[in-house]
Parts: structure tokens; sequence; C-alpha cells
């Protein structure tokens, strides 16, 4: 009895007394819903370090509206939308037109994007405010700023079902996407127009940079659980939903700041998966097994 | 079953190239509807060049080409297809891709498009290999499932390139049978080969390709040992300090 109700005191307590706990949780499980699935796309097409420079290139935005309106949750979402979708349209043109390779496109935009954002920055001065944008503010999630969580997930699953099959073909054979239909820009573009809107809503969170960590982190650790796309899809979302809780109940305990911790856990869970990982964990090399008759 | 429409496909003084560079060089002729050609040619000679401009991917550089139905009834299997094998893709989703143009982005897979993928991966010997995920395969498993899909496709005009790198003899029989057939239906084949053999034996066409036309026409005609030997002069480089092409049409 008595392990139980220190198991309650520990992990389900705080939650039933704190609304910034349950809030946080909730937060950071719609992040998860949406950027878990996007980060399993982005690592199956080689993409992983794509998210990295988006949240580079949607800092100047989010700094734009921070210079407009101060710490207004509209003109800051609005300013890193824009960014990212800019940085994402000028890469794509690039990409098709000349002869720059994507990854040199991202690149190279993202670079200028950053450039902006710290020089936007710096005319404002030093400011406390600012480390928002830079590692966000999850326990103190304010109801819009949860609507805007809640309706990026919901943005962003719908849109994945919607673009399901053409992505997938892009990913496997995108030549042969182009030779039978038309939709592969559009695909494309759809896609990272998700990668934006995810990394926008989680920086309320997490801040514009930890935001990729519970994009791809999950995703990565997916990859040792389960060998099919369905499979990595859920567990990514489930690994992202085991980091939210763990984070935050973890830093509430240790004092420590959530959103890092979040991200930490993920990683953990991540370090944990390479090694015991059912499907291509390290482990299993040790362990002899008779090979299979055909 | 959808009839075959029997396409030919027109070029006239057509230019092809990278870099304003010659590829191909000013052919004209045509690929008769319902015909089966082989294209030959020594290395850079522009055979897949060729094939990238019919399917579309590539604009002349001069001269026109010009297909008698529309670019969506044709089937392209590359050279080196640019498949992302890690992709976790079972074989029969990769085959039914073949059929985007029937169900699309929303349509249902239904029993009826499982039963064709099914009796297409039996016609490439690949029977049972369904629920395999395709980073499993072979190099000749793998070419053989994208000719499954070529099947399902369905397409009045099949372009290949160099479709038997790597594949062992009765496999190429195999496949070089379904060809066949798919001539015999009344589609309209262009095939870049590098096995002059098979060339002669298969194919009724075929197309010499050494930058400039060589020769083109019927296969025993053109697969002289005068016009090989014309085709292998070819200078494969090109000269960086080339003039413009002032030769008219």
């Amino acid at each position: 009895m008595n392990t139980l109700m220190l198991f309650y005191e520990m992990s389900i307590s705080p939650f039933a007394e704190f609304a910034f706990m349950r809030r946080a949780l909730v937060g950071a499980m719609a992040l998860s819903l949406g950027a878990g699935p996007i980060g399993v796309f982005l690592m199956l097409r080689r993409m992983s370090l794509v998210g990295d420079a988006m949240a580079h290139a949607i800092l100047p935005g989010a700094a734009l509206g921070y210079l407009i309106a101060g710490l207004s949750l509209g003109f800051m979402t609005a300013g890193g939308l824009v960014a990212g979708f800019v940085v994402a349209l000028l890469a794509g043109l690039v990409t098709r037109l000349t002869v720059l390779k994507e990854d040199a496109a991202l690149a190279s935009f993202y670079l200028i994007s950053l450039a902006g954002g710290v020089v936007l920055v710096s005319l404002r001065g030093s400011n406390v405010d600012l480390l928002h944008v830079l590692f966000g503010s999850v326990l103190a999630l304010d109801d819009p700023t949860l609507l805007l969580l809640a309706s990026s997930a919901t943005v962003s699953l719908v849109t994945l079902a919607i673009l399901f099959r053409p992505l997938v073909l892009e990913c496997v054979d995108p030549l042969f996407l182009r030779t039978v239909s038309q939709s592969s820009g559009v695909t494309h573009l759809g896609f990272l127009a998700l990668v934006v809107l995810n990394l926008v809503a989680g920086f309320h969170a997490l801040g514009t940079l930890l935001s990729v960590g519970l994009m791809m982190l999950p995703a990565f650790a997916a990859r040792f659980w389960t060998s099919t796309l369905e499979g990595m899809l859920a567990m990514a979302t489930l690994i992202g939903f085991i980091s939210s809780y763990l984070g935050i109940i973890a830093s509430y305990h240790a004092g420590t700041p959530t959103g890092p911790t979040i991200i930490l856990c993920a990683g953990v869970i991540y370090l944990i998966s390479i090694l015991i990982g059912g499907r291509n964990g390290l482990l299993l090399r040790f362990i002899p097994r008779k090979h299979l008759a055909a | 079953m959808r009839p075959i429409r029997s396409a030919s496909i027109h070029l006239h003084d057509l230019t092809l190239g990278y870099d304003r560079h010659p590829a191909v060089h000013h052919l004209n002729g045509t690929f008769a509807a319902g015909s089966l050609t082989a294209v030959v040619g020594p290395n850079g000679a522009g055979k897949s060049t060729l094939l990238k401009s019919i399917i579309g991917t590539l604009e002349p550089l001069g001269g026109s080409l010009s297909l008698s139905l529309p670019s969506a009834r044709v089937a392209y299997l590359p050279q080196s297809a640019d498949l992302e094998r890690d992709f976790p893709i079972s074989v029969e989703d990769l085959v039914a891709m073949g059929l985007w143009r029937t169900i699309g982005i929303f349509g249902s897979t239904t029993r009826a498009v499982r039963a064709k993928v099914t009796d297409a991966l039996g016609k490439v010997g690949l029977a049972g290999f369904e629920t395999r995920l395709v980073g499993t395969l072979s190099g000749g498993q793998m070419q053989r499932v994208l000719y499954a899909r070529l099947m399902v496709q369905d397409a009045d005009v099949i372009l290949i390139d160099e479709p038997f790198a790597a594949i062992d003899t009765k496999t190429v029989l195999d496949l070089m049978n379904l060809v066949k057939h798919w001539h015999q239906e009344g589609r309209t084949i262009i095939a870049v080969l590098h096995d002059m053999a098979l060339a002669s034996d298969f194919f009724p066409d075929c197309l010499m390709l050494a930058r400039e036309p060589v020769a083109w026409g019927v296969a025993a005609d053109v697969l002289t040992e005068s016009n090989l030997a014309k085709a292998r002069s070819m200078i494969e480089a090109y000269d960086p300090s080339a003039d413009f092409c002032e030769r008219a049409a």
C-alpha cells in the first residue's frame, strides 16, 4: 500500500494538484502527435537535419513578430510561419531551377535567415523575454497557446493522411512519382510546410531549437522497434508521449528546466532503443540465435 | 480491359544535350505505332538521353518531338531506378504504385487491384513475395519487381533503359518474353540495350546512335559490321571549345 501511495505521490499527484502541469502535459503530447510522424518521414527521406535547418530559419520571423508586438502569440507565430515558408519555397525553387541540390539550397537560405534573425534580436538589445523564443516555456502554456498546439497537431495529421500516398512515393521513388503525376512538387512543399508549422507551434513550448528534438529523437528510436512504416509512425508518437510525461515529471522533482528535460528523456529512450531495440538493436547481435531453414 | 491505343513518336531534327553540348544530334525519324525498337550504341551515345526527352524530363536543345497520345500513357523504367531501398515498403505496395493513374491519391486498393498486383508478380516469377520489404530483395529480384510495376501501369508506350543489367540469363529470357507479349498486344516499346545479340534476336527494329544517328530501321539492316565500326569511332569527349552548330534541318 505504501509503495502504491509513493507511486501516486511521485507520478500522478503533481498533475492532479497543479493545472500548469496538466497543461504542460497536454501541450507536449499534442506536439508529439503531429511532430512524431513528421519526424519519421524526415528520417526516411534522409532529411533528418532539415528540421534543424528550418528551426533556425523561423527564428527571424519570430523575432520580427516580437519586435513589432512584444511577446504576442499571434505575431510571433505568424512571423515564424512566414519566415519558414519563405525559406522552404526559395530553397525549393533554387533546387528545381539551378544546379544546387536541396541540402545546399536549404542551408544557404536558413543561414541568411538566421543572420537576419540575430541582427533583429540585437536591435532590441538583450531581453530576458527573448529567452522564451529560444527555450520555450512549457510550464506557462495559456489557453491560446494550447489551442495553437492542438490545431497544429490536427492540421498535421489530416494533411499527412491526405498526402500519405504521394509522400511515400516521393520518398521511395521520386522520379517515378514525377512521371505519373503532377503532385510531386505540391507534396514536397506541403510536407515542408508541415515541418515549419510544427516547429513554430513547438517553439512556444520547447523553444525554436529544442522543438526539433521532439520531432526527430522519437522517430530515430522508433526505427529500433519496428520495421513497418505504420509501426514507426505509431511508435514515434508513443515515444513522444512517454518522453513528454517523463520529462515533465522529472523536471518537477529535480527542478530542472522542463523543455530540455523532455528532450533529454527522448534522448535516453533513443539510447536505450539503440541498445535493446527489438529490431536492429545492438544487443541482438550478442544473443546467439540459430538461423532459419529457409 | 482498356484497349491499347497504338501510339507513334515522331522526332523532327531533334537535338538533346546538356549544357548546350549535344548528346543526341539532329535525329529525324519515327518510332511507329506498335513497334518494338532496340536503341544501341556506345557509352555516351545519347541513348538514355533520348528516353528522358520522350518521357518529358529533358527539354530539347533544338528540333521537336511529338507523341500521338498524352504523356500520361507513357511508362518509363530508368537505367538505375533511383529507389530508396531502405524505405519500409512491401513489394505489393511498390508494385501497386504502378496503378497510380487508376487509383490516384485516394482510390482504395480493392480486391481487383490486389489481384492485378498478385498476377503481375506471378508473371515475373515472384509469386509469394507480396509482403516482403523491398530492402530484402536481391538486385535481380528488385529489377523484376520494377517490371511487375511496369506491367500494372498498363501503358501504351513503354520505355526501358538497360533493363537487363546484372540479371541472370533465365530471368532475361523471362523478362524478354514479357516484352514480346507487350509488343503483341500492340504497345509501342523502346528499349536501350548494350547487348547486340539480344537486340538482333528479339527486336524487329533498331536505332543505332553514336550521338549522331548511325542507322535506323529493320534490326538486321542496322546491326551490320560497318555500322558498328562507325558507331565505335564516335569521339566520346565533348569539345569544350566547340563552335555553334550551324547545320540546317
